[in-house]
């Protein structure tokens, strides 16, 4: 697939603060691609150097192939859904859609045309004589949007658009704009911290992290192989453990966790000539049974804590050897089997669970 | 924008006496205000040249006032530096505000003070200080000075009026615009100036207001060729009182009010 947009080398200082960090980053033609990171990441600056509202100190962008990196945001042909909206309050919701077309000096019969086409796409046929203020949120937002894809832009991007709705809504319009991008086979570049929406939505994920993108891949493999200790942590949950190389013997390592407890992986996982790494493990990989299991890397603990979530227990563990997990599992109707605070518990640990990620 | 509907609160009970003394003061407060005034309009249709008997209704001070040729060129005079005045004050008052809300440069806070000082400013220095600067550069007094002082103490009436709305907006509006293709300025002239709108309309109403009533600068800057009304009616009032004032008075008054509803109109209109 070809690349619809190119970020080579690109850095953007503010101040002495560096929001943008040398990244390079390719975006596909036709791809749902989602910057993904905690507020005051560099997402957001990584996106308005797309759309052109800042300009690189270093590097270049390239947008279909031709270098945009200087040029002023009406000359890029990209559109944005913005986190606010910033639908023209002045405006009717056809003259807001209209906006973009009108720019371009379209005939009036093709504007008319598309106008009722993106209005028709987001749903909102009926409501073209309405002002801003007369919409209800989740309206605004398909107005938005409708507005951003009526010039047909080669990439859209989103930053955070959904932010201001309530979850119902917000989930309902996750996978309405995941059907959009695939209608289309437009270019979506999506911003959030909320990592459900990436991974609901995405083709891929960057994991952005102060001005750096740490992972960039599909939703299941920035969830099950972080790169990094940041991504593993902030992805999902994770048990984080110091590991340490013992000796490999076979097809087998053997690492020492923080704490004192060993276990085994397949030789290949461990990253070669390095002594120490990090395993993470996430809670709902942690088997935890009170009746003893029979398999490798079987350990004792006690429940410190228990969480009622209603489908799922969270617990807190303690081996003896005083090294801490989080577990999640399955809620047992059976009374007897359920467990809680104080109960000795079997624990064990699938080795293609153990995810080894380098330090530094 | 629009405030939610929150339903009143009831007022407290027990507070009989305090009840009595707002109803009270209030009632006082708009008989002062108001009472002078429908007096004034009252004594506009009074066949006496004097204001304190009341001996017949008549329209004749009216006549006299429509007849009366240097007041009528005064109040010409006033409806052209006015009109002028505001429209160069709505376009320096908004532009500036632009400029100093939009992009940073050196000297902007220095800039927003000296714009701000002509308000705050006795405008008897204002006057001296226009007319000795007039008249250091060989300026002759006239229309040309008096629109150029004028303006000089409105158009920050506009910039301030501009910038609180400003300060309000959504910075994505701009960028949204330019997103979809509009150039800076096509940006300002289709989505800024229309959000500023109200603010405008109110720092114009105010400019216009100013520059009417104005007496003390225009006094320093003005020629007898272009003698205001204010600075006519403060001459004819000095010989002593003519009820022809009084009914002047009275068609100002309508004329403001009729300002104040429209006003309120174009408040609605953009909600």
């Amino acid at each position: 697939m070809n690349a619809m947009v190119e970020l080579k080398e690109v850095t953007k200082r503010f101040g002495s603060f560096t929001a943008v960090d040398a990244v390079s980053l390719t975006i596909r033609s036709g791809e749902f691609l989602t910057l993904l990171g905690p507020s005051g990441c560099g997402k957001t600056t990584l996106l308005r150097l797309i759309a052109g509202f800042e300009t690189p100190d270093e590097g270049v962008v390239l947008l279909d192939g031709a270098e945009v990196t200087q040029l002023p945001p009406y000359k890029r042909n990209v559109n944005q859904v913005f986190q606010s909206y910033a639908l023209f309050p002045h405006l009717s919701v056809r003259d807001n859609v209209a906006f973009g077309l009108r720019m371009q000096k379209r005939p009036k019969a093709e504007i008319d045309a598309r106008v009722a086409e993106a209005l028709e796409l987001v749903s909102l046929q009926g409501l073209e004589e309405r002002r801003p203020h007369q919409l209800s949120g989740g309206q605004r937002q398909r107005v938005a949007l409708a507005r951003a894809l009526a010039p047909r832009p080669s990439v859209l991007l989103l930053d955070e658009p959904l932010s201001a709705l309530d979850a119902k809504l917000r989930h309902a319009m996750q996978l309405e704009l995941k059907r959009l991008q695939r209608q289309l086979g437009m270019t979506f570049v999506f911003v959030t911290h909320d990592q459900e929406e990436a991974l609901t939505m995405s083709d891929r994920i960057a994991i952005v992290n102060q001005g750096r993108v740490e992972q960039i891949g599909g939703a299941d493999e920035i969830y099950h192989r972080p790169a990094t200790r940041f991504v593993a942590d902030f992805v999902g949950q994770a048990n984080l453990l110091e590991a340490e190389f013992l000796e490999t013997r076979g097809a087998w390592t053997r690492l020492r966790l923080q704490g004192g407890l060993e276990v085994s992986l397949p030789a290949g996982a461990w990253p070669v000539n390095t002594s120490k790494a990090l395993v993470s493990i996430r809670p709902e990989k942690v088997h935890v049974s009170k009746a003893p299991i029979a398999a490798a890397n079987v350990f004792e603990a006690t429940v410190t804590d228990e969480v009622f979530k209603g489908a799922m227990d969270h617990l807190s563990l303690e081996t003896a050897i005083g090294t801490r997990f989080a577990a999640i599992v399955a809620n047992e109707s059976a009374l007897q089997e359920a467990i809680h605070a104080g109960d000795r518990v079997y624990c064990g640990l699938h080795t293609d669970d153990l995810v080894v990620v380098r330090i530094g | 924008m629009r405030f939610p509907n929150f339903s009143r609160l009831p007022r407290p009970s027990g507070l009989a006496a305090m009840r009595w003394s707002f109803s009270a003061w209030t009632v006082l407060v708009f008989v002062f205000l108001y009472v002078p005034i429908a007096v004034l309009v009252a004594y506009s249709f009074n066949d006496s040249r004097l204001n304190i008997v009341w001996s017949g209704f008549t329209w004749k001070w009216y006549d006299q006032l429509w007849s009366n040729t240097p007041l009528m060129r005064a109040l010409k005079n006033s409806l052209v530096i006015a009109g002028i005045t505001t429209a160069a004050s709505v376009v320096m008052g908004t532009a500036s505000a632009w400029l100093l809300h939009r992009y940073r440069f050196r000297g902007a806070g220095i800039l927003q003070t000296l714009i701000g000082v002509p308000m705050m400013m006795p405008e008897i220095i204002m006057g001296i200080s226009l007319l000795v600067f007039f008249a250091s550069i060989s300026m002759k007094l006239g229309f040309t000075t008096v629109i150029i002082a004028h303006i000089t103490f409105c158009f920050p009436f506009v910039m301030v009026a501009v910038q609180a709305r400003l300060a309000g907006l959504d910075p994505a509006l701009e960028e949204a615009a330019l997103d979809l293709g509009a150039t800076p300025l096509q940006a300002f002239r289709l989505v800024i100036v229309p959000c500023l709108r109200p603010a405008i309309v109110a720092g114009g109403l105010m400019a216009f207001t100013l520059s009417m009533d104005e007496v003390i600068v225009t006094y320093f800057t003005a020629s007898p060729g272009s003698t205001t009304l204010p600075l006519r009616v403060f001459g004819m009032a000095k010989v002593g009182l003519n009820p022809m004032l009084n009914a002047l008075s009275a068609v100002f008054i309508v004329a403001t009010i009729a300002f104040v509803l429209f006003s309120d109109y174009l408040k609605k209109l953009s909600r």
